[in-house]
């Protein structure tokens, strides 16, 4: 059981890595606003479709996912 | 660059079921069309034009409903926006040639309205980085300054159907920030907590399980300052506003449910501490952060913060920015607050008189319904006196300033002392009331136990008494509530019912007379139907009056035309006559009859038996006074079935800023017991609640306008009716939608209920409480009893208080519409 005694430390430093990047992620902001991100991943970038052309449905692209 | 207005292909006749491209209204007849589209204005065809030819047509498949139409916007309107100073209080950053600023934007609404915001850097050049918070409605933008200015960038979304809201209450100091950082705070507590809490219950493992002493030698020092190190910042930051609240409560000399709750942190980590520096044993840490884990997910549920709602707006979020001011060398734009006495402004349809002044236009109609509870605009003539906050109603007027704002006549009403009195926390509610008897027999039970051992053993009398604060923390007391009332808010709110916090539902419980508002509150505003005073028409005379009013495309007439109804005969009319401004006349089967103003009556010689000056139009049959027609404000859906079942449970009153020229028909629609006034000033209204609660009553007001802002800060708990989330209201405890208007008994039967809830979970952390001092007392606490009481009481009591506050809305569910969920 001598293992644990190195085990827990190295557990604690893990946990506290965690808690750093929790804490890094509430001072940046990341929990002002829960909302937005989740509608702004749904049209995807980079497709510029031309006036006329084909349409992408975003409904297609969620259905399959 | 400028909207391309394309050339329009064809203005045919589109059929009624056509929807329009962009905004999808229905099209009227002789819209612009291109191509295979048709849309219902030329600025939606304008949008549709641009996003297609800037590669922005994606737009449109992103949501069924993603266009807005854009309003006839005025190019100058936001000209007050590249005034340096005001400038300055908008843009969060600003070097003179970029600027970022954080616009509120009402019209977002969906995943298309996002992504085109977050894509305006594609549409025009100027247009930095830009991004939505659709919980907020707002816009953080960039604009490069050279390319663009900041009152251009915001025409351009107004064009694009987004108009950005600026309004007086901008130019205060902004809270944004301090709220921001509070919440991040509350954020990283819980986390520093429940990081702790994890890692203590993972140390403290081995020695529940009993292998930590005798199978490997220093363990359990290990574990022991391992967990008095993770405590400590839970103690100091995380447990901080239990600190400060319960210094507080001592300096105010009372015992608030927070007293207890920090001696039991203390006792806790005093006797940890202890026993780990001395190697007795490996003290109570684990329960310790859970106990504030708990504790600070309870807090983090009751406080429901409803992002587009406000509950302490006041005139200032109701006034606009900036106003037309006209002067020799032409229109500016000015900011509200620079507007000097003598200055002339200019009013378009819709739009608020800012201050006090003489109209300067021929005429006007004004809607003082916000202001006053006066359900009818009031016509006005040249020199009459308009006073801020009233809503001109058709055509452009101009109006000379003759008080600043600051001293019009809303202004100086809302600066008195009754319409400021701010709510503080309320002292008396059931936590409170219980904590103190509370306190007093943990201390009693505490000191009791500790004498009881001394004599014949001093060590455990020690540990008794402190096994007993530990044990009686009121960790599950101060559960029952938060989660309890939270719960409820939230169902509440599915209903687009929104409480300023979850206390109200205990004001709420108990309620003992309903005061309300009428115009705007039981009726719709600018949804009125016609109200025919006078003996009701024979049938000739209805025949009569309808074959006359045909004549006319007066919209009085078609009003009249509509309230008569369709079994209509054609009949010849003889002599009409239409006096612009005045009536129409007309001779119909040998019955003269006169539709018009009373003006005209008196220039006519017709005698005017005590009519009022607010009726529409006055009737004349044969060169005799008929009867008047009056705007009568429509009753909302529900509000008959919403007076009976308040009636069976309260006395109502009735207070109107009206005038009582429908009063039968309110005094038909209320039973005898209620009292109706009418005519009532905002302060009669006020004094009037002042007096009912002076009497010991605890008033319910329901109101919607201006004018029942003081009286929804006296009662004990105030309701803004609003009709659409989001819009202006009042400050007040609850704002409720319109549509949800005919729930409120059964929301008053739910909070009763609800509180019911709160005093069962109190009952169940109660008898947790008995079963862990019994142990406590007899001075055998051990930690690993501590660490499965603590937890499953709190489980417990958030579990049943949840549930059951769930379960006792089905009720509500079950009566009220299915109403989508709240953005």
């Amino acid at each position: 059981m001598i293992v644990l005694l190195f085990l827990i430390p190295v557990s604690l430093v893990i946990a506290l890595a965690f808690l750093a990047s929790f804490v890094w992620a509430v001072r940046t902001g990341q929990f002002e606003d829960t909302e937005t991100p989740a509608l702004r991943m749904l049209p995807h970038d980079g497709v510029v479709p031309s006036a006329d052309g084909p349409k992408t449905n975003t409904l297609s692209v969620i259905q399959k996912l | 660059m400028t909207l391309p207005v394309q050339p329009i292909a064809s203005t045919a006749d589109a059929p009624a079921s056509v929807r329009c491209a962009h905004c999808g209204l229905v099209c009227p007849p002789g819209a612009p069309s291109e191509a295979n589209h048709r849309f219902c204005c030329r600025g939606c065809q304008s949008v549709y034009a641009l996003l297609h030819q800037e590669g922005l047509g994606e737009f449109y498949t992103l949501s069924p409903d993603a266009g807005v139409r854009p309003g006839p916007e005025d190019p100058k309107q936001f000209a007050f926006l590249d005034q340096p100073e005001i400038r300055a209080q908008y843009a969060d950053f600003c070097d003179g040639r970029r600027l970022r600023a954080t616009l509120r934007v009402p019209a977002i609404h969906c995943l298309a309205c996002v992504w085109l915001l977050e894509n305006l850097f594609r549409l025009e050049l100027g247009f930095g980085a830009s991004r939505v918070a659709f919980a907020r409605r707002e816009l953080a933008i960039e604009i490069d300054l050279d390319k663009l200015s900041f009152s251009r960038a915001a025409t351009r979304l107004a064009e694009l159907g987004y108009p950005p809201e600026f309004r007086l209450a901008d130019l205060e100091e902004s809270t944004q920030p301090a709220r921001t950082r509070l919440h991040r705070h509350e954020w990283l507590r819980l986390g520093v907590a429940g990081f702790a809490f994890g890692n203590t219950m993972l140390f403290s493992l081995a020695q529940y399980l009993g292998m930590d002493a005798s199978s490997t030698p220093g363990f359990r020092p290990l574990t022991g300052w391992l967990s008095l190190a993770l405590a400590v910042p839970v103690v100091v930051y995380s447990a901080g506003d239990y600190w400060r609240a319960s210094w507080l409560s001592i300096r105010q000399r009372r015992l608030a449910i927070e007293v207890p709750i920090a001696v039991g942190i203390v006792a806790i980590f005093l006797q940890s501490t202890w026993e780990v520096i001395s190697g007795h044993g490996p003290g109570y840490f684990d329960s310790l952060a859970g106990l504030l884990f708990f504790l600070l997910i309870g807090r983090a549920f009751s406080r429901v913060a409803w992002d587009r709602l406000s509950f302490e707006r006041d005139y200032k979020s109701f006034f606009p920015l900036a106003v037309t001011r006209r002067t020799e060398s032409g229109d500016t734009t000015v900011v509200i607050g620079q507007l000097e006495v003598g200055d002339r402004v200019v009013l378009r349809p819709g739009d608020l008189v800012p201050a006090d002044g003489r109209l300067l236009s021929a005429t006007a109609r004004i809607d003082y319904s916000f202001v006053t509870g006066e359900a009818e605009p009031v016509g006005q003539v040249r020199w009459d006196l308009l006073y801020a906050g009233g809503r001109q109603r058709d055509g452009i007027i101009e109006v000379a300033i003759t008080k600043p704002v600051s001293q019009s006549y809303l202004t100086s009403l809302w600066d008195q002392a009754a319409f400021r009195k701010q709510r503080g926390e309320r002292l008396d509610s059931l936590l409170n009331r219980y904590s103190p008897r509370f306190t007093a027999i943990i201390l009693a039970l505490a000191i009791g136990s500790a004498l009881f051992w001394w004599p014949t053993d001093p060590a455990r009398a020690v540990k008794a008494f402190v096994s007993v604060l530990i044990v009686a923390c009121p960790c599950a007391l101060a559960l029952a509530a938060p989660f309890s009332l939270g719960t409820a808010q939230r169902m509440l709110a599915r209903h687009r019912i929104f409480l300023r916090n979850p206390q109200v539902i205990e004001d709420l419980a108990g309620i003992d007379g309903v005061v309300l508002d009428k115009t705007g509150t039981l009726t719709q505003p600018h949804q009125g139907e016609l109200v025919f005073q006078g003996d009701a028409l024979a049938d000739p005379e209805r025949q009569a009056l309808a074959a006359m009013v045909a004549h006319s495309s007066h919209p009085m007439a078609e009003r009249v035309r509509a309230w008569l109804g369709a079994d209509l005969r054609e009949q010849e009319v003889h002599d009409f006559r239409e006096v612009p401004g005045a009536g129409i006349e007309g001779t119909i089967d040998s019955l003269n009859l006169r539709l018009g103003s009373s003006t005209w009556f008196r220039d006519l010689g017709i005698a005017l038996p005590g009519i009022e000056s607010s009726a529409t139009a006055l009737l004349a049959v044969g060169g005799q006074f008929r009867g008047a027609f009056h705007w009568g404000g429509e009753l909302r859906p529900g509000v008959e079935g919403l007076i009976r079942s308040l009636e069976n449970r309260f006395p109502i009153w009735l207070l109107s800023g009206d005038r009582d020229r429908e009063g039968s028909r309110w005094r038909f629609l209320f039973g005898p017991s209620t009292t109706l006034c009418f005519s009532q000033s905002p302060m009669e209204k006020h004094d009037k609640i002042r007096k009912l609660e002076c009497d010991g009553r605890h008033i319910l007001m329901v109101g919607d306008g201006l004018n029942d802002a003081g009286a929804l800060r006296q009662s004990t708990v105030g309701i803004a009716v609003v009709e659409a989330i989001g819009t202006f209201s009042p400050a007040s405890d609850v704002i409720l939608d319109a549509s949800s208007l005919p729930l409120l008994p059964e929301v008053l039967d739910y909070s009763k209920r609800v509180m019911r809830v709160v005093r069962i979970c109190l009952g169940i952390s109660t008898a947790y409480n008995l079963i862990g001092l019994t142990i406590a007392a007899r001075g055998e606490l051990q930690p690993v009893v501590c660490a499965i009481l603590m937890p499953l009481s709190s489980v417990t009591v958030v579990a049943a208080g949840c549930g059951l506050a769930t379960w006792s809305a089905r009720k509500l569910q079950r009566n009220g519409a299915p109403v989508p969920p709240v953005p």
